[in-house]
């Protein structure tokens, strides 16, 4: 049963690339990624668009590429997006049960839930997302689902996910243009985490850092649920920046150099050690320091760690990180970055890939692109619900419902 | 201007007189606080206009100027007044001063009497054929906008009078000081700030060096580049002192966090240990100061005292060469000479000294008619790709701007 309806495509639009994944999911449930189509980025900075005719034009060019890998029609896809105007809160919702026989009913559950989405949020955001954490009946703590349980008080803590309005809008619309439909937008950072972590990571608790090339998201899991995000609008585009800055080099040459010469940590073997750039003769032109391009960029992405941390810290988390740290995103391709990452944390540290998703071993190896193949895993999980779903009942959509139904 | 001075001969046996002037009130309050134990040596004396300042002090000179005019009641907060006044009496300020071969003239400008008479005695104590080094305070800025003018207008004279003027701003303290602290904590920590600087000075002169530094040294650096100087005084023990030291200095509030070094055009370095000074240390202290100072032009001195057991004391002293003069500074240069053909008991001497005054603005542009390629201010770092677009802020600093620039690492 081959049909578009259990095709999934995640598209990122990130400030260095733009990447579509296109994910089938199996009879089993299973995901399998069967096409990925990329192109660069021009028209995007610290993750937000700036000119949308350029990304018009890349994302075609990436869908296309997408499609004809995967050999199917891309219909809808599920956004990504990010940006320093993301943020992300904890909020309690309270309801008290009414009810004569004081027994917790799904309408219950349905009103707390309301509440702690009504949050005090600036005129122009809008939520992206709000992930349930735990119930609290009567205050007691860690109850996952308050059904057909006895309390007076029945309250919940949520992890609301907010950005503005019309910067998330400019994208969907973007991609509207292009005849494409969005299914749902998802804020990148928690697409990541989807592909990275597993359910016993995210029971333990983890830390998902995404750098990508204009920001930074970070994602906190412990106890299976979100508990805190990030975002900081530093990627390597501002090493690259640094670079060029620091060793007087155009920007070009400094992306160059970052990816040739790049390293997170001072190494013994850069001390006293020079670059000969040369043009295109093969003649000298300059020489460069190795070492002061390795304590450029160590600076640099120490100091996104170190405020990550300090998020962290103030947030009460670090403690509760017992799997460690994640990083993917292609600033996680820097040699020494989980060493540097091990310093300035203290803990584990690891490079992420993406996990219990099987197909293109290419793709799922490669930490660029960790978030759109969380994008598809993200529409998988809703495509999954919305089929168990008895309100849905739409044509084909309910044949694979009830398979599922049947299956799980 | 230095062939009139003594010089100090290096290994010369008499030891130099040093005199220490204490002028105003805050002058007298910043001698009195002086440990006369560290400074021991050094004699001290002080000036006022009224006697109830005087009286009080600890010090053993103590000249009163004073006429019918004031009838007992001080200068009333006129610097011209007391200016008029010390002229008046110039014979005994250079009376007092005779035999010094090195004056230190503390206090605080901005009042009557520190600005008024500062200035004069500089003069007095030059043509008495000593060195005059003189450490002011400016007000801070909620003294008012008089006394911070008054306090210009004293600096501007004092500066071609004395050799050398070390000044500490009032604004650049109040930054450092905890709000909640009295304002006689404040004055003290201001002036606890200078006699720091002072003592680095004085140890730098005093106490025999390995590599030594004198008095002309200190003079040459400060003398044309009056516009701005900074100084530091840091002390460091144990294992690590040299980093540490260098740590101290580099944020040292009075240097504007390193700041100071990299504008700087000419620095004095000065390291004092107890014992076991290695060239290392020195080593390790001079290359950040040359990395931090860039084109500075860099004297060095080094010694060692028993009594600082395992400390290392490093004083820096920064200075930064004079724009062309300014407007202000022109015009007050012409009033004091007429100031000073207006004065009665002015000799010939004097005539010398005001000549030099005269001709000292001439001589400063000299070095400013070469054409010399200025620095842009490090204020307007280009932000390269991010020019434009929304500043990444995060608790107030700017995320854009590459984090080697903002944390101050040098790359050379």
């Amino acid at each position: 049963m081959f049909d578009e309806a259990n095709i999934i495509a995640g598209l990122e639009i990130g400030t260095s690339k733009i990447c579509v994944v296109v994910g089938e999911l199996g009879p089993e449930g299973a995901l399998n990624i069967i096409g990925i189509g990329q192109s660069r980025a021009r028209g995007v900075r610290k993750g937000e668009i700036i000119n949308p005719e350029q990304v018009e034009e890349d994302l075609r060019a990436a869908v296309f590429e997408a499609e004809q890998m995967a050999d199917v029609e891309i219909r809808s896809v599920f956004l990504g997006v990010t940006g320093s105007h993301i943020r992300g809160f904890n909020n309690r919702g309270v309801h008290p049960v009414v009810s004569a026989d004081r027994e917790i009913t799904p309408d219950d559950v349905e009103d707390v839930v309301k509440n702690a989405k009504a949050v005090n949020l600036p005129a122009e955001n809008t939520v992206i997302h709000a992930v349930r954490q735990h119930f609290f009946v009567d205050g007691q703590e860690g109850v996952t689902n308050p059904v057909g349980m006895l309390g007076a008080r029945l309250e919940v803590d949520m992890h609301v996910i907010h950005g503005h309005a019309n910067r998330i809008q400019n994208a969907i619309r973007l991609v509207r243009g292009t005849t494409l439909e969005v299914d749902e937008v998802v804020f990148n950072g928690t697409a990541a985490s989807l592909a990275l972590l597993t359910n016993e990571q995210k029971e333990l608790g983890a830390l998902v850092i995404d750098m990508g090339g204009g920001t930074t998201e970070f994602v906190v899991y412990s106890g299976g649920v979100i508990r805190h995000s990030g975002v900081l609008a530093v990627g390597g585009d501002h090493v690259s920046n640094d670079l060029a800055y620091g060793l007087k080099v155009p920007l070009s040459r400094a992306e160059k150099l970052k990816i040739e010469f790049g390293s997170a940590v001072l190494t013994e073997a850069a001390k006293g050690q020079t670059i000969s750039l040369t043009n295109e003769l093969g003649l000298e032109t300059k020489r460069v320091n190795l070492e002061h391009l390795q304590r450029i960029m160590s600076l640099r992405l120490e100091e996104v760690f170190q405020l990550i941390a300090q998020d962290l810290e103030e947030a009460g988390l670090t403690d509760y990180l017992r799997a460690g740290i994640f990083l993917c995103g292609g600033g996680s391709r820097v040699p020494g970055l989980v060493q540097l990452a091990e310093n300035v944390f203290q803990m584990n540290v690891a490079p992420g890939h993406a996990s219990a998703i099987s197909g293109l071993t290419t793709a799922l190896d490669q930490p660029e692109f960790a978030t759109a193949i969380g994008l598809v895993k993200f529409g998988s999980l809703k495509l999954r619900k919305r089929a168990v779903r008895p309100a849905f009942s739409a044509g084909i959509k309910q044949a694979i419902g009830r398979f599922f139904t049947q299956h799980n | 201007m230095t062939e009139d001075q003594p010089p100090l001969i290096p290994g010369q046996p008499a030891q130099p007189v040093f005199r220490m002037f204490g002028v105003g009130n805050a002058g007298i309050a910043l001698v009195d606080s002086l440990d006369a134990l560290e400074f021991a040596g050094a004699e001290f004396a002080v000036i006022n206009t009224d006697a109830t300042g005087l009286t009080t002090s600890a010090a053993p000179v103590k000249i009163q100027l004073e006429n019918k005019l004031l009838r007992g009641l001080g200068s009333g907060g006129d610097p011209e007044r007391s200016r008029a006044l010390a002229e008046e009496q110039f014979a005994t300020l250079k009376s007092a001063c005779d035999g010094a071969d090195v004056v230190f003239i503390l206090a605080g400008l901005g009042g009557g009497a520190g600005s008024g008479i500062a200035p004069v005695l500089a003069r007095a104590a030059r043509e008495a054929g000593a060195l005059v080094l003189a450490f002011v305070t400016l007000p801070f800025e909620c003294e008012g906008n008089r006394r911070e003018q008054q306090a210009q207008q004293s600096l501007e004279l004092l500066k071609p009078a004395a050799d050398g003027v070390i000044c500490l701003p009032g604004t650049k303290t109040a930054k450092l000081i905890d709000e909640n602290n009295s304002i006689v904590d404040t004055f003290r920590v201001t002036g606890g700030f200078l006699i720091e600087g002072l003592r680095g000075i004085w140890q730098l002169l005093t106490r025999p060096g390995l590599i030594q530094v004198h008095f002309s040294d200190l003079c040459n650096l400060l003398r044309d580049r009056h516009v701005e100087n900074a100084f530091a005084y840091v002390e460091a023990a144990g294992a690590g002192r040299s980093r540490e030291v260098m740590e101290r200095l580099l944020n040292h509030p009075l240097l504007d966090e390193g700041r100071a070094l990299a504008e700087s055009d000419a620095v004095l370095v000065s390291l004092t240990a107890g014992k076991g000074l290695t060239m290392a240390e020195i080593n390790r202290v001079m290359d950040q100061m040359k990395r931090q100072c860039g084109h500075a032009q860099i004297t060095m001195g080094a010694a060692e005292d028993p009594a600082l057991k395992d400390k290392l004391c490093v004083t820096v002293i920064v200075a930064k060469q004079n724009a062309a003069p300014t407007a202000l500074s022109l015009r007050l240069e012409s009033r004091t000479t007429t100031n000073n053909a207006g004065t009665t008991g002015a000799g010939t001497g004097t005539a010398a000294v005001r000549e030099q005054a005269a001709s000292r603005p001439v001589r400063q542009r000299k070095p400013n008619s070469k054409m010399v390629q200025s620095q842009l201010p490090l204020s307007v770092v280009s932000k390269g790709r991010f020019d434009k677009s929304e500043p990444t802020l995060h608790r107030g600093e700017d995320l854009d701007v590459p984090t080697f620039l903002r944390r101050g690492l040098p790359l050379n």
